[in-house]
Order: C-alpha cells, then structure tokens, then sequence
C-alpha cells in the first residue's frame, strides 16, 4: 500500500460547524492540522462599494446586515463616524438609548455565541436555552424599531424615534388558554423599559443556569481547555481585538479606554482572561454578558429619571416632525431635501470605533463633501480573527477547529462584507 | 486639540521630522502622509519606539481617487427629461496627487493613541512595502487590497485574491469597475453547466451625487 504522508481536507462551505459559508483547505498529518487556509469572500456582497452610490443614511440597513447578530453595535461605529465628519452634538437620552442598546445587542451577540459555540463542541441543549433568553431581547428590539434583527434604528445624530409606552401583547389564539396567555402577558403590562428591567432581573439567574451546564462541565473543559492558545504579543502581532484580545489577558476595552457616547458615565468592569485559551474567552465573554446587564439597569434607571430629546434638533441632517411638515414651509424643504438627496458631509476623513461584541469595528470614512461617502471601509474584528486561524489551528487536531471557529464567533457577514 | 494629540504630534515630529510630508490633526485624529520608498522604515519606527509603541495594526484600507470632488448634478443646464434633468457627464476630477492611496491605522494599547497613516501609489507601478513581517495581521488586509484595488504589496508571502470569486477578473472596488460588475452567472439547462455572460443591466444612479 502506498504511504499516504499529508492529505487534504475540504472543511465547508456547507457545514454547520462553519458558521456560514466558510470554506477551510486543511492540509492534514493524519488527525493533525498542519496549515489552514480559510477561504473566504462567498459572502461578499461589496457592502463599501455600495455605500459610494447612495446617501448617507440609505447605508445604515447594511450596516445590519454586516454582522448580523450584532446589528445595532453596526450601526452604532457607522453614526459615530458621520457625527464625527458633521460635528454633531447628540442628545443625552439618545446616547443613553443607544448605549442601552448597544449592551442589548452585545447580549444577543454572546447569547448567540454561546448557543453555537456550546451545539459545536456538543452541548446541544444550550442552543435551546440561549434561544429562550435571546427572545425577549429580539422583542425589544421590535417593540423600538419594528423588526426584530435589521432594526436601522440609530441615525447620525441620535436615534429613529423615542421608546415606546406600551409594549406589544399576545393575542388571544385556540393554542393557548387564559392562563398561559396571562402569563405570556404579565410583563409587557407597562412600558419597554419596564419590560427590559424584568429581563435584567431575570438574566442573571438564566446566566447561572448556563454556568451551571457548562463552567465545570469535564466534557466541556476537555474540549476548551489548552485549545487555540494565543499569547499577548502574538494577538497584538495577529490585530486580535476584543474578547479575543481580552482573554489572553490584556485589560484593553474601548468602552473603558476610549469612551464613546455615554460609557464613561457608567459603572462596570472588564473581565480579562489569564491564559488565553478557549476556555478563558468563554469565561470572559460570559462575565462580559453580566456586565452589559448591570450597564442595561443603570441606563434603564437614567431613562426612566429624565426625559429629552432623542435626536438632535438639526434639521439639516434629521427629518422635522410629521406636524412641522404639514404646516412650515421650511420644515417640507427640510424633509424633501432629507428623503431625496440627503445631506452633505464637509471634506475630511474620520475612523470611529466601538467596542463591538466580537472586538473592534471600526468604519473608515473619507467624504469629498458630497452626500454619498466617497470612500468607506470597514473594520471588521472577525475579519483580522479569521486570518488568525491559521496560526491557531496549527497543531491541533481537527475536532479543534471546530471550537477554534466557535470561539472566534465569526459570523460572515462581516467578515466577507 | 487635545493636549494629548499635540503631545503625539510632537513627537511624531521630532521623530521623523523631514521624513513626513504632510501632518494633519483634523476631528482630533492625527494623520501623516509618508512617501512609498519611506513607508515600512516610518512605520517600524512607529512601532518600535518607546514613546510611539503602536503595537497593533488595526486596519489597512486602499483608495482609489480618480473621481475625488465629482458630482453628477448641475443645477445650471435644466432640462425637460424628468430625473435626469441637468446631470451632467462626469469632467476630469482635479485631483492633483496619485491616484491610489493606501491608509494604515495604527493603535498603540499600551500608551492609548491611535495615528493614520496615508502613503501615495504610483498608478505606473502600483508597489507598496508589504508590511506583513511588522504586523503579522496585516497579511490579509493586504490580500484584500490586492483583490479589491489591485495594489501590489512587495515582499508579500501570499498575495492572492481573497473577497472576490475563483477566476475573477478585474478590480472591483476601482471607481471606474461598474457597480453592476462585468459579468454575470447563470445556470444553463442546455449546457448542464453554469454560464458566464456579459451583464445584461444597466447602471442606474438613483440619487446623484452632489457636493455643495
């Protein structure tokens, strides 16, 4: 028989450990990994050439659809760096709700994340259970936006409307009793914000839960323990960012660092890694999820103390209000000139960054003082993680990659853009 | 200005002094042009200097300027044809400098600052030092700007097409490939095979561009 030395594998596009349409060339020594290469780009939609030929705010619905399970935090890097180029002063209450939101969308993310990440290595209940709390969440972002993931909610110079009163309620069906539907109906009797504090009350009970599952679970450890080390100064080499970055023990959060919007009036902390392996990024993604709770309460307790505008008061670069179109001359220019040609950016470049759930996103913006960006790039954390696959799936077995994938949570949306 | 910005800029100054061309502190985020043959010296320097220490190199982004300061209205020709009343034809874009630009953005972790920096490229040659020995990361970023400008990054390991589909031709993100694309795929029942045609739409432009 003849001796077979290396072989190659073809991990994907269509598996479900790939988390989308990953596309790995493995070339393997028996069960062993010796190089990586991850093909990427069937997701590639040219999201940055797109945003050249159209106004400014048509943009923020890709936005979405880049990582979209961290949709708002999209959203949130692409206003930021319009605000910046416009000099645009935000509102209090419209940094508040967006921060809010921000940390809603970072639990989704992790939830998400945890869900997938724990079905890949084999705790298939997870999935489930991580579902049952992302519901809620998805339900506030209805209740705000009106669509439950592509919320296109945030807009340069604070947000698309106020939060609402009253919360949606089930309907009365065949398929449920009096009862059941009371019970669906008990906390969405006052207003979102009321509905969010029952959810932050909750949460970190359903987080003890996962921990429960998973923390000292032997299987669990076996698998993640030891797994796709990386050391501080290779992650810095590589342009790790985030919770990758943090789990190899490097204190580094831009909501702490570089404080955007209102996080510098806030009070939490960040959990850091010491060994930099899969376990230790799950471990701090999951102290992460209980910190955006405690981020969630102080903002729901600001809100609720003060009211205001949400958006700023230029209409310029902000549609006026239905009853000012009807009756001011002014205010109908303002509102054609908005929904048609959008507003004029000045010249000049800007780079605005958030904390996203998955690391750094950062939009690059380069205006010529038109009303479409003239050029616009995007900082995709998952993107610079995925080019770390190589480096860290190098000696390990090929069950390992499938955690590797996991813990890097990519998601391809933004990384092929 | 922040105190913090102009301390950086200080040193970047003294650091490299006649090296840079150009130095801009716009929207509190410092920018330096460096020329192409003064890249990869400007940026090891950057990196390894104990009071730059920009250990990370968080994005690489190309550029293409050939239709820098075009808009496609004039409000001065009205004529009767409905939306596409007075856009005129696009004229030469006056922009003087090269036509491609790579733009590095740096961060450093440990003394908490960021710099851009911007470098020209000769449309002629197209060669950038590949930055990928200072900053392992910057490997597929160059990739990308290899496949979507078609920026040629010397010394780098493995420059091949990333984003774009097996076989594709051209440079996408370039302003003058159509946002339509060239091509375009379909499965014929004939042939038992997928196909390659030209594009069979048009380019449409919705909103113009204007700058005022």
């Amino acid at each position: 028989m003849a001796e077979i030395e290396h072989y190659t594998l073809n991990f994907g596009p269509q598996h479900p450990a790939a988390h989308g349409v990953l596309r790995m060339i493995l070339e393997m020594d028996g069960e062993v990994i010796e190089r990586a290469d991850p093909h990427i780009g069937l997701l590639h939609r040219g999201t940055e050439k797109l945003a050249e030929i159209k106004p400014y705010n048509q943009s923020i619905g890709y936005m979405d659809r880049l990582d979209y399970v961290s949709m708002m935090c999209n959203e949130h890097a692409y206003v930021l760096a319009i605000e910046k180029l416009l000099k645009l002063e935000v509102p209090k209450r419209a940094q508040y709700i967006r921060v809010m939101f921000a940390e809603v969308t970072r639990i989704l993310n992790h939830l998400m994340w945890l869900g997938a990440h724990g079905l890949d290595v084999g705790a298939m209940t997870m999935f489930l259970y991580c579902f049952r709390d992302r519901e809620p969440l998805m339900d506030a972002y209805e209740a705000v936006s009106g669509t439950r993931m592509h919320a296109t909610y945030f807009r340069p110079g604070g947000v698309y409307r106020d939060l609402p009163d009253s919360m949606p309620q089930y309907d009365k069906s065949p398929w449920r009793n009096d009862r059941k539907l009371k019970s669906l109906n008990e906390n969405r009797q006052g207003s979102l914000l009321d509905f969010l504090a029952d959810f932050t009350d909750k949460f970190p009970a359903n987080i003890d839960e996962y921990e429960a599952l998973l923390t000292e679970n032997r299987i669990w450890k076996q698998r993640l323990v030891g797994i796709g080390v990386v050391s501080p100064e290779r992650a810095f080499q590589l342009g790790l960012t985030g919770p990758m970055l943090r789990g190899s023990g490097v204190a580094w959060d831009l909501r702490k660092k570089q404080p955007y919007d209102v996080y510098s009036e806030l009070d939490f902390d960040i959990p850091i890694g010491r060994n930099g392996d899969c376990y230790d990024r799950y471990l701090v993604r999951v102290e992460e999820m209980r910190q955006s709770n405690r981020i969630i309460q102080q903002c729901i307790k600001w809100l609720k103390e003060n009211d205001g505008p949400v958006i700023a008061d230029d209409h310029k670069v902000s549609p006026p209000s239905r009853a000012d179109v009807r009756e001011n001359m002014e205010s109908l220019i303002h509102h054609f000139k908005h929904f048609t040609e959008g507003y004029c950016v000045p010249e000049g470049e800007a780079y605005a960054a958030v904390e996203h759930p998955k690391g750094e996103f950062g939009i690059y913006l380069l205006s010529d003082g038109a009303n479409k960006p003239y050029r616009l790039k995007i900082r995709a954390p998952g993107f610079a993680h995925m080019a770390a696959m190589n480096e860290m799936a190098k000696g390990h077995m090929l069950a390992d990659v499938v955690a590797i994938i996991g813990t890097m949570d990519v998601v391809f949306g933004e990384i092929d853009r | 200005m922040t105190t913090r910005l102009s301390k950086l800029q200080a040193i970047v100054l003294d650091t490299f002094g006649e090296n840079i061309l150009s130095v801009n502190d716009a929207l509190n985020e410092l920018t330096i042009e460096v020329a192409t043959d003064l890249l990869y010296p400007t940026l090891k320097e950057l990196r390894d200097n104990d009071e730059l220490q920009f250990e990370q190199l968080i994005d690489v982004a190309g550029v293409d300027y050939l239709h820098y300061g075009l808009d496609e209205w004039s409000t001065e020709k009205a004529s009767g044809r409905g939306f596409e009343r007075g856009r005129s034809t696009k004229s030469k874009s006056e922009w003087q400098k090269p036509r491609y630009a790579v733009v590095y953005h740096l961060l450093s972790v440990t003394l908490n600052q960021r710099i851009r920096v911007r470098t020209f490229v000769e449309a002629e040659s197209m060669l950038v030092p590949s930055v990928v020995e200072l900053w392992n990361g910057a490997n597929w970023f160059e990739r990308e700007a290899f496949d979507l400008f078609g920026l040629l990054f010397d010394g780098h390991p493995d420059l091949r097409r990333l984003l774009t589909d097996y076989g594709f031709i051209g440079h996408p993100f370039r302003k003058d490939f159509p946002v339509v694309g060239e091509l375009e795929m379909r499965y014929d029942e004939e042939q038992e095979q997928c196909v390659y045609e030209p594009v069979s739409i048009e380019e449409r432009i919705l909103v113009p561009r204007v700058i005022r």
